[in-house]
């Protein structure tokens, strides 16, 4: 056995000892056995990353995992450039997860269930992005919505939180329905589910169409649609975006694991990963960057008027992702990863930062209700401020490179790239204004809590304290691999992903580069800028506002009525024809009333019935031989003709 | 493959005088009774290992046979054998009947040995069923098995369920009355024989054909159950004890798969194609209604009852695809349906005797309670809907690739039933094990050794067939091959000779 092997079967380990042995044994040591455990992965996925970065690629089979027939797949492992970067965000995001929840959840009666959920989050999404064949990986896309389920149930006897473990499950389960056929149709019409064999032989399928309800449609931009589906449900792009907001029914912790390193860059790696396919579609490209653009844009306009912390920074996921799509709608898949990287880093920050401020503030998440917070937990407030600077893409920090690379290649990509582009930097404007929006309300000003509350402020202990600033510079120095030859740098991390991503070639002079930089500035300081307006220098424009668009506010604040539509058209009519229709016509009276006849007849028959069932073994035993009499006889009869 | 005993016949028989033996025993001792049920049954179950371990996986050959004349005059014998698709559900007869002897320990308190003794019969019957190699033998397996599944319903079963039993066995009797016919016609059409393995060679003209596949698509429609003729199964889940319940799902509603494996296609090949597209098309309703009706559920047992049906119709579909994949993942789908709601029928049964209630509303929280039973409950719950990982989805996933290759439409709607499967499980699950703790669930114990070990053999075979499938799969490959070529080369006569061929 190799050592690549260990790295999604160490987690696997750490689960399965801990869910056995964690409530009685274990108990809250739980986490040593995690930690150890995730710390292995990373150290084996820095020495896989090193082998890559010398020019190996590493891809081979453990086992036959199912075959029937013709259909062979297996169990196996592929660490290229792409899965490399990935495990080094999975691995070290998780780690810093792990040891910050030490100090988040302790006291939680289900500690040992908490830290084997995560070692199994950590191995599902190992085994998704390093994977060899599709199978493989919509067994870690499945199991890592499975681990979602448990993490934001974690606290299931809340309602709200056993709702939003379950629609997170099911909502995911609409994209994979999608996901499935797509990978079936790869099978059926390439022979295989192998990713090197896929994309050998992707081309064959070139121009031709299959014929849907009359309408002649290209069989690749079908198959890359297909596989979109599943992205857009596991990355909640609209319409399947409902269940990562709700999703912060789950402790922190597990929010920043979902947000950053697992589960929701899944289905970016996954769009990635099949460039060669989509590169093959004008059409589903197409469909990527705008469904990317349009959420990016719509999460945004929603992000600013929320007042729960968690709820604006999960739209503020949401919104990124969309750029992450938007980066691979124009075939910028390098940077789109690239931005997945840095966007780990500074949202696993955002994320454990606004953790940290709950749990000096006693599970308050309404900013409103915050305020001065800076001087009470100075390292949470730094901390957070330089993931803000980085999310909104101010020169020098991660967010910025990222983000930067993103829309100067969209800008080069045609018509579509244009529109893109232009709302790409409208994003860009909205995201610096809300990030500061919970700068100033939650840590400027003074405070607006209780009195008792603002006794209890504290900062938070060290566990939690510590991957803050591990993560901080990680905010500010992610995007260092990346620095554009504009800027002097030589992008480095382009020049990595090439050989599996590609890169678009761009000849436009640095001049117009510098200009498109300097628009995305000027929107992200423009945006902090009004931020500040409102939030700080004059308070009552946001509130005056609010009252002017009452309807526009509404809808934001609402989420553009998205739940309330899905309830109406999807949930309900469902439940009503279940229990209406189904159990009461259908089955109640309809073949019900055929297969009984008259229910009254069926009783009658039972009445004289109860006479013969006695309950003596010695009666049932003759009426059937006389059954078999019956038989016999009839077969004598037939014999003598 | 030499084995010092005729095996089949052991399997089949040991049950059955045990159960007579069990009659025998003083009704007072009851501890005796129960022991001895457990004894034999896993003396079965430890004597059917080697149909595992010696089974031939490179031919579509009979094994393990035995044939004897039993009344030569009429044509009758007494022929055994199994083959890749049969074997393995001996296998899960045998051992289901040990957990269902297990699981009904404290709960059945009334008339012990009968209880014990009709179980027993009805995995003897079960495994003759099978096994049986001649129409008339296996005809009397079939309707063995109705009398003590009849009275396991009606005798020991709920408040009502003497209308249960009664309709669970009108229903089923109706339905083999008809494929009694075409039995008749069968013998009469093969030169006065019962000998199935001659009948699978034997070309019969195409409209004789229709009218037996109809016939005997009778008796095991209703078996299966497909939509519509699936009202009977959850009144009968809903009143049967536990151990009713768990050889309901787990074994009988198999056999209607089975029969159409066994009879339908290989013995009228042309017109199991024919009505292929039908019996997708029903397969298709059954999925989708099935688990759309799961939804409106108040009671538990129901719910688990109409989610058979849905997870049949994924079996039935896989089938009547008419490819690898499909027959494949739909044996496949049987033992995992055996396994998953065979076990959830178990987890059920564990709560009612603590609850004494099956209404869904009564529950809540019962995580909390009893978190280990919660567990297990989840990992089945999972597996039910076809979770990456467990047996669930290698059956799923192989049936609707199958369903999907034989027609594109059919497979994707079929493939909704994964959308509808997750959410009434997790609403079931939520219901039960989430929130707050419903009265009648506070203050009960967690599940004890007994229950946990009752569990564990199911919970092995979820994780192992769904991480390493090949183990079972590998025994259907030959048999599923030449079922294929027979349905595909019909007509052909050398190519189902091979089965005829009977290895001693």
């Amino acid at each position: 056995m190799d050592k690549y092997v260990l790295i999604p079967l160490l987690p696997l380990t750490a689960f399965v000892i801990n869910i056995i042995f964690g409530k009685w044994i274990i108990k809250e040591k739980a986490h040593w056995i995690a930690i150890l455990a995730v710390l292995g992965s990373f150290a084996i996925a820095v020495s896989a990353f090193l082998e890559v970065l010398s020019g190996k690629v590493i891809n081979y089979d453990v086992y036959n995992w199912i075959v029937s027939g013709n259909f062979k797949v297996t169990v196996g492992f592929l660490i290229d450039q792409l899965t490399a970067i990935m495990l080094i965000v999975v691995t070290s995001v998780s780690l810093l997860v792990h040891i910050y929840s030490v100090g988040y959840m302790h006291g939680d009666g289900g500690y040992y269930r908490f830290f084997a959920y995560l070692s199994l989050f950590t191995f599902s999404m190992l085994m998704l992005v390093m994977g060899n064949n599709l199978l493989q990986l919509y067994f870690g896309w499945e199991a890592v919505g499975l681990c979602s389920y448990f993490l934001i149930g974690f606290w299931y006897e809340k309602k709200s939180a056993a709702d939003a473990g379950k629609k997170a499950f099911i909502v995911n389960r609409f994209g994979d329905f999608g996901f499935g056929i797509g990978v079936i149709m790869i099978f059926l019409m390439l022979g295989s589910l192998h990713y090197t064999e896929i994309f050998g032989k992707i081309g064959t399928l070139q121009g031709q169409a299959i014929n849907i309800l009359g309408y002649n449609v290209d069989l690749i931009t079908l198959i890359a649609l297909l596989l979109f589906c599943g992205a857009v449900g596991k990355s909640a792009q609209i319409p399947l975006h409902v269940w990562l907001p709700d999703a912060m029914e789950g402790p922190t912790p597990v929010s920043a694991l979902i947000h950053a390193a697992t589960m929701v860059t899944a289905g970016v790696f996954m769009v990635a990963r099949f460039n060669p396919i989509f590169n093959l579609s004008e059409t589903a490209m197409n469909v990527v960057a705008l469904t990317g653009a349009i959420t990016s844009l719509f999460a945004a306009t929603i992000a600013l008027v929320q007042n729960d912390i968690k709820r604006i920074v999960a739209y503020s996921t949401v919104s990124q992702l969309g750029y992450m799509f938007l980066a691979c709608g124009v075939g910028a898949y390098g940077a789109g990863i690239f931005h997945l990287y840095t966007h780990a880093y500074f949202k696993a920050l955002l994320f454990l930062g606004a953790g940290s401020v709950m749990h000096a503030m006693a599970g308050e998440l309404d900013i409103q209700k915050m305020g001065g917070l800076k001087k009470y937990m100075p390292v949470t407030y730094w901390t957070f401020l330089i993931a803000s600077l980085s999310i909104a893409g101010i020169p020098g920090l991660a967010g910025f490179f990222s983000k930067d690379e993103i829309l100067w290649l969209a800008y080069n990509h045609g018509t579509v790239g244009k529109i893109v582009w232009a709302m790409g930097t409208a994003v860009a404007a909205l995201t610096a204004f809300y990030s500061f929006r919970i700068i100033f309300l939650a840590f400027h000003g003074t405070f607006r809590g209780t009195h008792e509350q603002e006794h209890h402020l504290h900062e938070s202990p060290k566990a939690m304290t510590m991957p803050l600033m591990i993560l901080a510079v990680g905010a500010v120095a992610a995007g260092w691999v990346g620095i554009p030859a504009a800027l002097g740098g030589s992008n480095a991390i382009a020049h990595f992903f090439e050989p599996v991503l590609g890169h678009p070639h761009v000849t436009a002079a640095h001049e117009e580069e510098y200009m498109v930089m300097g628009i995305s500035i000027a929107a992200a300081i423009g945006g902090i800028f009004v931020s500040w307006i409102f939030y700080s220098l004059k308070p009552e424009i946001p509130k005056n506002l609010a009252v002017k668009f009452k309807s526009i506010y509404t809808t934001l604040w609402n989420k553009y009525y998205v739940d309330e539509l899905y309830d109406f058209i999807i949930v309900r009519p469902v439940k009503w024809t279940a229990t209406n229709i189904l159990v009461a016509v259908t089955d109640g009276k309809i073949i019900e009333g055929i297969v009984n006849g008259v229910p009254a007849a069926i009783r009658n028959f039972g009445e004289r019935l109860r006479k013969l069932q006695t309950g003596y073994l010695q009666h049932y035993a003759l009426s059937m031989a006389l059954g078999v009499f019956v038989i016999l006889t009839l077969v004598l009869i037939a014999k003598g003709r | 493959m030499q084995i010092g005993y005729p095996i089949l016949s052991t399997v089949i028989f040991l049950p059955i005088f045990g159960a007579l033996l069990i009659l025998l025993i003083k009704r007072t001792n009851e501890g005796l009774v129960k022991w001895s049920a457990l004894l034999i049954s896993v003396v079965t179950f430890i004597l059917s290992i080697p149909l595992f371990v010696s089974f031939d996986k490179t031919t579509a050959a009979m094994q393990f046979a035995e044939t004897r004349d039993w009344v030569p005059s009429w044509g009758i014998k007494y022929a055994l054998g199994v083959d890749g698709i049969s074997v393995l559900f001996v296998l899960l007869s045998t051992l289901l009947t040990i957990l269902c002897v297990t699981v009904s320990w404290n709960s059945i308190k009334d008339k012990v040995k009968e209880f014990y003794a009709a179980l027993l019969l009805i995995e003897g019957a079960m495994v003759g069923v099978f096994c049986s190699l001649d129409l008339f033998l296996f005809y009397i397996f079939w309707e063995a098995m109705l009398i003590p599944m009849y009275l396991l319903i009606g005798v020991w079963g709920g408040p009502n369920r003497v209308y249960a039993a009664i309709k669970f066995f009108l229903y089923t009797l109706v339905g083999s009355l008809l494929m009694l016919v075409g039995i008749i016609v069968l013998y009469l059409g093969t030169g006065m024989s019962f000998d199935i393995l001659k009948m699978m060679t034997t070309n019969y003209p195409y409209d004789i054909q229709l009218i037996l596949f109809w016939a005997f698509f009778a008796a095991f429609a209703v078996k299966v159950p497909m939509w519509p003729m699936h009202t009977w199964l959850p009144d009968a889940h809903t009143e049967a004890p536990t151990a009713g319940s768990v050889i309901l799902a787990g074994i009988l509603i198999k056999m209607g798969a089975y029969g159409f494996l066994r009879f339908n296609m290989p013995l009228f090949p042309e017109a199991a194609k024919a009505m292929a597209p039908a019996m997708m098309i029903l397969s298709v309703i059954a999925i989708i209604y099935g688990g759309i009706i799961c939804l409106g559920q108040t009671d538990l047992k129901r719910l688990i009852a109409y989610s058979s049906v849905s997870h049949m119709g994924f079996v039935t579909l896989g089938i009547f695809a008419l490819n690898t994949q499909g027959i494949q993942g739909g044996i496949l789908q049987m033992i995992n349906h055996g396994i998953i709601t065979g076990a959830l029928f178990l987890c059920v049964g564990m709560i009612y005797d603590r609850t004494h209630t099956r209404q869904i509303s009564d529950y809540g929280g019962a995580a909390t309670i009893l978190p280990i039973y919660a567990a297990f409950f989840m990992v089945f719950t999972l597996a039910s809907i076809g979770l990456p990982g467990t047996n669930g989805f290698v059956g799923e996933f192989l049936i609707i690739l199958g369903g999907f290759a034989a027609s594109k439409i059919l497979g994707v709607l079929a493939a909704t039933g994964i959308i509808i499967g997750a959410a009434y499980m997790l609403w079931l699950y939520q219901k039960m094990f989430f929130m707050e703790t419903g009265s009648k669930v506070q203050g009960h114990n967690d599940i004890d050794a007994r229950e946990i070990l009752t569990l564990v053999p199911l919970i092995i075979l979820v994780f192992w067939i769904g991480i390493y499938p090949n183990t079972f799969l590998s025994f259907m490959d030959a048999s599923v091959q030449n079922l294929i070529n027979r349905v595909n080369e019909a007509g052909l006569a050398q190519t189902a000779q091979q089965a005829v061929e009977v290895i001693k």
